[in-house]
């Protein structure tokens, strides 16, 4: 087998890669878990785990590039490389979502514990199954996964828009839950945010294996419908 | 070979594939080169527009019509500069010395080479060039004849960064007047080129297509294996 | 560890001995392969270089007894001579070279053409006399210079053959193919580029040959068979340069002898100029050619 050693590059990329998206899963689960429970210990876990999401990136970026210069990729390689890259975006701003959630955790600790008309946990859950599907897409290269990813996003989005109504009613209804209200909602907003990341990362995924954009495709496919 | 492919004018098209696959063989098929050795045979036809270059006309003919450019830069190494360009010319009975002025400069334009040695027609040889520069002379040798097609076999594959660059260049300008087809080992080139490739594997052709499918998403495993060096 | 691969000081001492002691020994080599031709030429100088006046060029040989004379005759034989034999050998044999070369490599015909040159080549030069003497002589029924010329034209062409053949192949195939991607006919390739390119090398080889048959005596003796009168006429005996120095040789004469001795002194340097010609033509040719 020639390119033995680009080969193995490439294959340390997507390890690399999985690693860091590992790590932006996990820091999701903690910070919904810390709403959850209230527990500020767990944002402070969230917080460190951002600057070694950050590092990821950076290393990343850097070793792509190299094989951008240095190794000439074409077809698959090159489609491969730059589906990387633009995963690895999506994963550092999942990362940062999990950051934003532990931010209004921290917001939310000094006001009273209240019952909220949107299921956090339940949502965030669906779009942790997204991005796990996404990267299991990823891992085996398979764009079948990777659009099963696609479909679910509408049910995520329908979560977000009940929510955004529920949410507004109770703070018309029960002006003092307000602060816990307006922080819920912007909870489900970033969660929403996350599935979309986890569509990207499909999408990246079926372009890099079957080299076709389908980012195109969709619209095409909504202006059809509408 | 079992090879059908379709090579439009006014257009740049590239023979990729490894060492022995059997593109320079080919590209000397489109112009009967090959008949310069003695045993070897060909099946099926060639046509330029509508006439069949084994059938309807003699090998010399066809020659004029479809030139070539070699690997190696062979410039005449008796003659000067401007005799070289003129040599397509004058051994085909053309003497008129203002046409033959009027040719070798537009040939040496054409190929841009005029500005470096246009002070030294005559008196420099054509062997005493650099590699680049007798590539070129090459180049404007072939276009003297006024063909339409040109078939160039690797022609930069001896030649340095720079001087490849400026063939390169080159061919992208003589692509509005004349049909070329380029065989190369080089893949980055003919995607820098070409707007078709052909790769070719064993003797056969494997895939052709636009150059741009070809590098990005080719259909053939074995294209892509060639493209992306994985081998075995 | 470095030790290992050190030269040791015995060894650049066994190195330089061993250059120096090459470098005496082709100097040797050298000059005893020059020294015969010096001292044949030295002696041709001491012998001949008295008798050589104005007279020796433009006389003919006075009669028997008396002094004077000359050799103008045999000079000028000679020329018409060689210029008849390289009518005829020259042609032929860089058309024969050119068929070698460019038409019939590997056929069963070409191998045959090169081994009849070979042959040819080997031939006793006096065997080269006696079969022009049947084919000229004896039909003609007289000695001629058209004879001499046909007998020393057929020894010129082997060389001629070979050298064109060689030389034509010396030519790289890309200049060929060069040619016939512009779409010009092959005889015209192989005539105007390939022959042109070679044109150092195969002029080298004619005078090659011209300079070894300038000297031959034995073909001439029954077919221009020499005479003592000038004459430029191919149809008529006619004197040459080495026979009259071999006739004045053999002679009784001290006259002939030390005209024979500054013939053999004109012959040489005659010769000698021809090859340094070649040595001229050839700096200026196929290497330049062949880049």
């Amino acid at each position: 087998m020639t390119r033995i050693r680009f080969q193995r590059s490439l294959d340390d990329l997507k390890e690399k890669l999985l690693v860091m998206a590992g790590m932006a899963e996990q820091a999701i689960q903690r910070a919904v878990e810390a709403y959850r429970v209230r527990d500020l210990s767990i944002c402070d876990l969230v917080d460190r785990g951002e600057l070694a999401i950050n590092r990821f990136e950076r290393e990343i970026d850097q070793m792509a590039l190299d094989l951008l210069a240095m190794e000439q990729p074409m077809a698959i390689d090159l489609r491969f490389i730059l589906a990387v890259i633009k995963i690895n975006a999506d994963v550092e701003r999942v990362g940062d979502s999990a950051n934003s959630i532990s931010d209004r955790v921290r917001e939310l600790q000094a006001f009273p514990v209240a019952e909220m008309p949107v299921d956090i946990p339940r949502m965030a859950s669906l779009a942790e199954a997204m991005v796990r599907k996404a990267l299991q897409s990823f891992i085996e290269a398979d764009a079948t996964v990777a659009e099963s990813v696609l479909s679910m996003d509408d049910s995520v989005d329908r979560m977000n828009e009940a929510a955004y109504f529920a949410l507004l009613n109770l703070m018309k209804t029960e002006p003092h839950l307000a602060p816990q209200a307006l922080n819920a909602l912007m909870i489900a907003r970033i969660l929403e945010r996350v599935a979309d990341h986890a569509t990207n990362i499909a999408e990246d995924v079926i372009f890099w294996v079957r080299g076709a954009d389908v980012r195109h495709h969709m619209l095409e496919n909504e202006h059809r419908q509408a | 070979m079992d090879i059908n492919l379709h090579i439009p004018a006014s257009q740049a098209t590239a023979l990729i594939g490894p060492s022995g696959c059997g593109k320079s063989t080919f590209v000397r098929c489109l112009n009967r080169m090959h008949e310069t050795n003695p045993i070897a045979r060909v099946t099926g036809s060639v046509h330029i527009g509508d006439l069949d270059i084994y059938a309807d006309v003699s090998p010399v003919e066809v020659r004029r019509r479809i030139g070539m450019v070699f690997q190696r830069p062979n410039p005449f190494p008796t003659m000067s500069i401007y005799d070289n360009v003129a040599s397509g010319l004058r051994l085909n009975g053309f003497r008129n010395r203002r046409v033959l002025d009027e040719v070798v400069e537009r040939s040496l334009k054409h190929s841009a080479l005029w500005d470096e040695v246009k002070d030294d027609l005559k008196k420099k040889s054509g062997a005493s060039l650099s590699g680049g520069q007798q590539q070129r002379l090459c180049i404007a040798r072939a276009l003297a004849v006024d063909p339409e097609v040109l078939l160039m076999d690797e022609p930069a594959s001896a030649l340095d960064p720079v001087s490849t660059a400026k063939i390169e260049d080159l061919i992208f300008q003589l692509k509005s007047q004349y049909t070329i087809v380029i065989v190369t080992h080089n893949m980055q080139q003919a995607a820098r080129v070409a707007e078709r490739t052909g790769f070719f594997l064993n003797g056969k052709l494997v895939e052709f297509d636009s150059t741009h499918k070809i590098f990005t998403n080719p259909s053939d495993k074995r294209t892509e294996d060639y493209i992306t060096g994985r081998f075995g | 560890m470095a030790s290992q691969y050190q030269t040791t000081a015995f060894t650049r001492f066994r190195r330089t001995t061993a250059n120096h002691m090459a470098s005496v020994l082709a100097v040797l080599s050298t000059i005893i392969v020059v020294a015969p031709l010096v001292a044949i030429f030295a002696y041709l100088l001491y012998k001949g270089a008295s008798s050589l006046n104005l007279n020796f060029f433009t006389q003919v040989p006075a009669p028997i007894g008396e002094k004077g004379g000359g050799m103008a005759n045999a000079i000028v034989g000679s020329g018409v001579l060689l210029a008849i034999s390289s009518v005829l050998g020259v042609p032929i044999g860089i058309a024969a070279g050119i068929f070698l070369s460019e038409y019939g490599r590997g056929s069963k015909l070409a191998n045959m053409v090169r081994f009849t040159a070979d042959v040819l080549n080997g031939v006793p030069s006096i065997v080269m006399g006696i079969a022009a003497y049947s084919l000229v002589v004896l039909p003609q029924k007289h000695f001629s210079a058209l004879a001499g010329g046909v007998a020393l034209g057929i020894m010129m062409i082997p060389t001629i053959t070979r050298t064109t053949e060689e030389m034509l192949l010396m030519v790289p195939h890309a200049i060929r193919e060069a040619a016939l991607g512009l779409g010009v006919p092959n005889w015209r390739s192989v005539l105007s580029i390939t022959l042109k390119t070679a044109s150092p090398g195969v002029i080298t080889g004619c005078m090659l040959a011209f300079a070894r048959v300038a000297g031959e005596t034995a073909p001439l003796l029954f077919t221009a068979f020499g005479s003592s009168f000038f004459s430029t006429s191919i149809n008529q005996p006619i004197a040459a340069l080495p026979l009259q120095i071999y006739v004045y040789a053999i002679s009784p004469y001290d006259e002939w002898h030390r005209l024979a001795w500054a013939g053999a002194l004109v012959l040489i340097v005659l010769i000698v100029v021809s090859v340094s010609l070649v040595r001229y033509v050839t700096s200026r040719g196929v290497l330049k050619g062949a880049s």
